[in-house]
């Protein structure tokens, strides 16, 4: 067993580190306080080949692989957790739904400008009565001769603001529920679709996030992905290599925190010492990096058995759920070392703080989580 | 157009540390990264061949480690990359150095070479002059705009102390670029997977001995050597005179070096 990065991987976490330190972590803050995310930004993002890293090169993506994503997740969560949520969402929601089950001509057409860096995409599955049973999803694709009408409203559709393909799960038969739900491929052009304002929320306030509605939109045929009724495998697809991406961005988060905090300890004064000569200061970073490190091989174990075309879902799973609550604890730990100051919003950890939460909650609660591992594990 | 462009892989750390007891730089735990101006001329060659069409290779002498300096500069868009590396090259000053490289350009080809102006590990900005004469082409130093390339000339403005300089100059030719030439580009994702693929060559002693001066190579070959390296002291703060002409300014050091019977 080796736990090394390839030389490769080397290079390319120096990437995302230089990339993260020059072009995010200086405006991380005022994303944060305008609650928008920076188009300008975007298309760096895209330039340097962030928006399609774990994509075969034969349609235009990267070539790299999951391991490498996780590389990127981390070290952009590291200064800022909503840039983590953009490219995720974007890379391991909307793109897999494409890349696993669309048909040749739907990659070329679709995933291509998604991956080579020319557009954005997101993923509309929840809807405002359907968050972790997806059952509950209401909105309606009927067919019209060679084309499907959509009705329905999706909410918390991350990317959304601003991305120009949107995966839409709708049920094409509402008398099978889960089973009669189907895949589409739109764009944001399409008559009918109306984007909301970005949802006020406690944290990763940059990224997109609002609700999208659907009013007799017209999407042809060509656009459904898979068969009708795939819809449901296609999503619970989807969203299980995506809790890899969540688990990379928790670790982002915590390791980001701990950064702060080091720099910190080693300056601020107290009794006459810089307080990390307490053992307390020494004990407690102890503590959080050994947690952030486990977490952090609970990710490279899940992405690489991904890689590896292994049974990565239960491990995905596994390294959310551990890591999206190492990502609270560690914050929460390096706000308290920060005192007064880490209250202060003038000091990054309390904006980690606050988008560390969200880790625990979306693609998949914690609770979700339990079922998936604990149905693994045939309990 | 064949662009060649120099690259030195240098300690990434502006205040470089010796070792007081052995006189060499203490390299331990320091990471190693291409020598900021010669990433600008990079840079500066990567947008000449968008312009222009050719290709763009680099060249680095150094030990193994090196490689991954030439994996970088491949990632950010370079066609091909050769590593200059031999146990007798080891050791060498700037004039031996400079004939080592000259050597290996002629073996690779060239139409136009940048390198940076300087590395900052040495900071002696000899090595590209020195090429330059070796292979007796023209050259312009402190290149900070190429305003006009062709296969046949490139017209670039020098920066001067107190101006600067336009000067067109025939092709083949040599470049060096401070920072002002361009802003080096990231290297991309699929730009470092395909780096990987393909190969740094390494041109060594053998393949470069029918272009070299034998006994003006490695530590024997060169002429100076490196006498004692020592960390400066600081030695108080200086006093700034302010806003005075060159004229005042000599007179104001005489004054003070008078002053102190040094003079």
């Amino acid at each position: 067993m080796d736990f090394k990065l390839t030389k490769t991987q080397v290079l390319q976490q120096e990437l995302f580190r230089k990339f993260a330190e020059t072009e995010i972590k200086p405006i991380a803050k005022d994303m944060d306080e305008s609650e928008e995310y920076d188009q300008g930004l975007v298309a760096k993002l895209q330039k340097a080949g962030m928006f399609g890293i774990p994509y075969s090169r034969e349609y235009g993506g990267q070539g790299a692989d999951v391991l490498t994503y996780t590389l990127a997740m981390e070290e952009v969560s590291k200064v800022d957790a909503s840039t983590g949520i953009t490219l995720s969402v974007h890379t391991s929601l909307c793109c897999p739904c494409i890349n696993e089950f669309g048909s040749e001509a739907q990659k070329q057409e679709f995933l291509r400008p998604l991956v080579d860096g020319h557009k954005v995409g997101c993923f509309g599955l929840t809807e405002p009565g359907a968050g972790t049973d997806a059952s509950g999803v209401r909105t309606e694709a009927l067919k019209d001769g060679d084309d499907y009408i959509i009705n329905g409203t999706k909410i918390f559709t991350t990317n959304s603001g601003f991305a120009d393909t949107f995966i839409v799960f709708a049920l094409t038969d509402k008398t099978l529920g889960p089973k009669g739900m189907s895949a589409f491929i739109l764009d944001r052009t399409m008559p009918g679709i109306t984007v909301g304002e970005n949802i006020e929320r406690m944290g990763i306030r940059a990224a997109s996030n609002c609700e999208v509605a659907y009013e007799n939109v017209r999407v042809p045929a060509s656009r459904l992905l898979g068969k009708e009724g795939q819809g449901y495998k296609i999503a619970m697809t989807a969203l299980a290599g995506g809790r890899i991406g969540i688990g990379a961005q928790s670790v982002g988060i915590a390791q980001g925190a701990i950064d702060e905090a080091m720099k910190y300890v080693k300056e601020r004064k107290q009794f006459g010492k810089t307080i990390n000569k307490f053992q307390n200061t020494q004990f407690k970073l102890a503590e959080c990096q050994t947690k952030v490190d486990a977490a952090r091989l609970m990710v490279w174990r899940a992405a690489t058995a991904k890689d590896n075309h292994e049974n990565f879902a239960p491990l995905a799973a596994m390294c959310k759920l551990f890591g999206s609550e190492v990502a609270n604890e560690v914050t929460r730990v390096c706000v308290q070392l920060l005192g007064g100051y880490g209250y202060c919003r003038e000091y990054p950890v309390e904006r980690a703080m606050r988008d560390a939460k969200i880790t625990e909650i979306y693609e998949g609660t914690s609770e979700a989580m339990k079922m998936i591992i604990s149905g693994a594990m045939k309990v | 157009m064949k662009i060649v462009v120099c690259i030195k892989q240098v300690p990434d750390t502006v205040e470089v540390k010796i070792d007081p007891k052995t006189g060499t730089l203490i390299r331990d735990g320091v990471p190693s990264i291409i020598n900021h101006d010669d990433k600008t001329g990079i840079e500066a060659a990567l947008q000449l061949k968008e312009q222009l069409g050719g290709t763009v290779t680099v060249e680095s002498m150094g030990p193994p480690q090196a490689d991954i300096a030439l994996r970088e500069a491949l990632a950010m868009g370079c066609d091909e990359a050769y590593l200059v590396s031999a146990r007798e090259f080891g050791g060498s000053d700037t004039y031996a150095t400079s004939g080592i490289l000259a050597a290996a350009l002629k073996k690779i080809g060239y139409d136009l070479i940048i390198t940076g102006r300087q590395a900052i590990d040495g900071d002696t900005a000899q090595v590209a002059p020195q090429i330059g004469e070796k292979l007796q082409v023209p050259q312009v130093s402190y290149v900070e705009e190429v305003q006009e390339a062709t296969e046949e000339y490139v017209v670039v403005k020098r920066q001067f102390e107190d101006g600067y300089h336009i000067i067109k100059i025939k092709t083949p030719c040599l470049l060096t670029a401070i920072a002002e030439l361009a802003t080096p580009r990231y290297m991309s994702v699929k730009g470092i997977v395909e780096a990987y693929e393909k190969e740094v060559k390494t041109l060594g002693f053998e393949d470069l001995k029918a272009e070299l001066e034998l006994d003006m190579i490695g530590l024997k070959g060169s002429p100076t050597n490196v006498y004692q390296s020592f960390t400066k002291e600081v030695k108080g703060a200086g006093t700034i005179l302010k806003d005075l002409s060159a004229e005042e300014a000599v007179q104001a050091i005489i004054d003070k070096l008078e002053a102190k019977f040094i003079i």
